[in-house]
């Protein structure tokens, strides 16, 4: 299958990119890694006129250390991110959660900013940067804002990000010390997670001082599962406290039902899949 | 039109296409290196696996634009002065292919896995190969090559 026409453009900067989305407006499409895009140009499930491909900007490359953050720029690739020492170090659930991510080939091509800016809920990388309070750089004509992660997923494939601007990087609070786990439940190799739970914890001692728990696929965006983080502070790191605490995964969800398992299939599984990713995070 | 060039398989090409064109059609169809096929089309088979500066990457899902000022390697690229690759020899030596449509994309797989992982378990290369399709099942006999091939350190 061989996608509808397009012109192309492949600028150097980001403000060259920003000027392409002006002058092309709705008719232009962002290329990051291409590994969600490019399968839906061959279906010509969506036929711009324009791409414009981020590749060639340099500076939205790599991961920096950012005093309480780390920032990873929004065309490092999931591959690169995988092995980043400083992802391993200060935000390990991201790592985590890269390990299950699709396939090696895709990981070598696809973007740590392409995936969150395509935010198919049921995308492996929302949850844990959600789960992390990650936040989003957005730039545009007026220049760069910030995005916190929870209002940076609207919908299924919408994000606060504008059709004239670009997701150029994230900062990912550092969670240094913490456990982290990334449970994810397929059928079969590299499928989309029916659900995955993407949990932290910070220990002290045999106590869950504090944990942070995001959920992939139980909504039409990644979730915060709040009220389990909140039953989780203080409890002791035993199977009983957490199972007891996972329960509560449901809530504020609406999960979706099709071929994998309907919607109450999936609350169940929010549940199971939080207990272990909790008490593996814990090293319980 | 765009005006690419690249390395492919050590040779440097240069041509006009349009920005849509794959690189996988771009490989087989300007280049006529036809030994990396097209499978599924819908970038989940893995048959039509190159290396694009070093790394795996699926060449049903890059464009040829996008692949402007890399080096891509092929199947076709990896014997040299008539010898064959040693993942190459490990797979006809293991019997790691039965109709062999997947083996293009297998066999370059396996070389970034190994190039990554020069001794992986057999569960590492269950999942290293797991973006790799072989519609006869062959698994078994695939993974036993790429061990074959991590014995005889065809990393090396």
């Amino acid at each position: 299958m061989i996608p509808a026409r397009f012109d192309y453009v492949a600028p150097a900067t980001v403000e060259e990119a920003l000027a392409a989305l002006a002058e092309h407006g709705d008719d232009a499409k962002l290329i990051a890694g291409g590994q969600s895009l490019l399968p839906v140009l061959r279906m010509r499930l969506n036929a711009p006129e324009m791409v414009v491909d981020l590749g060639r900007i340099e500076s939205l490359r790599g991961v920096s250390d950012d005093g309480d953050a780390i920032l990873v720029g929004a065309m490092t690739t999931h591959a690169e991110v995988g092995v980043d020492p400083l992802v391993a170090e200060h935000a390990a659930l991201v790592a985590k959660a890269i390990t299950h991510l699709a396939d090696a080939q895709v990981r070598h091509r696809g973007t740590f900013g392409g995936a969150l800016a395509h935010a198919d809920p049921a995308g492996d990388l929302g949850a844990p940067v959600l789960a992390l309070g990650g936040e989003f750089l957005v730039a545009g004509p007026g220049g760069t804002r910030t995005v916190a992660a929870d209002d940076f997923f609207v919908d299924y494939f919408t994000t606060a990000v504008g059709e004239d601007e670009i997701l150029t990087g994230v900062r990912l609070p550092k969670h240094t010390g913490w456990g982290a786990h990334y449970e994810k439940f397929v059928r079969i190799a590299h499928q989309w997670p029916i659900v995955a739970v993407a949990a932290a914890v910070r220990l002290d001692g045999d106590t869950i001082a504090e944990a942070r728990v995001g959920l992939t696929n139980m909504g039409s965006t990644p979730l915060r599962a709040r009220a389990v983080e909140e039953a989780l502070a203080g409890q002791p790191a035993t199977e009983d406290a957490v199972r007891r605490a996972a329960e509560l995964a449901v809530e504020g969800t609406n999960p979706p039902s099709d071929l994998n398992g309907d919607a109450d299939y999936r609350r169940h599984l929010a549940k199971v899949l939080t207990r272990r990713a909790v008490l593996t995070a814990a090293g319980v | 039109m765009t005006r690419i060039t690249m390395t492919v398989d050590g040779a440097q090409v240069s041509d006009d296409v349009e920005p849509r064109m794959l690189l996988v059609q771009y490989l087989r169809e300007k280049l006529g290196k036809t030994g990396t096929v097209i499978g599924c089309d819908t970038s989940n088979c893995g048959a039509c696996t190159v290396h694009l500066d070093g790394r795996s990457v699926k060449s049903c899902n890059v464009l040829a634009v996008q692949a402007d000022g890399a080096e891509v390697t092929t199947i076709e690229g990896l014997a040299t002065d008539g010898q064959l690759h040693p993942v190459q020899e490990a797979f006809r030596e293991c019997h790691g292919l039965q109709c062999g449509f997947c083996t293009p994309g297998m066999i370059m797989q396996s070389i970034d896995l190994l190039n990554e992982n020069p001794h992986p378990t057999e569960e590492e290369i269950r999942l290293g190969l797991e973006g790799n399709l072989c519609r006869c099942t062959g698994y078994h006999n695939i993974v036993k090559a790429v061990q074959y091939a991590a014995r005889e350190g065809a990393s090396s």
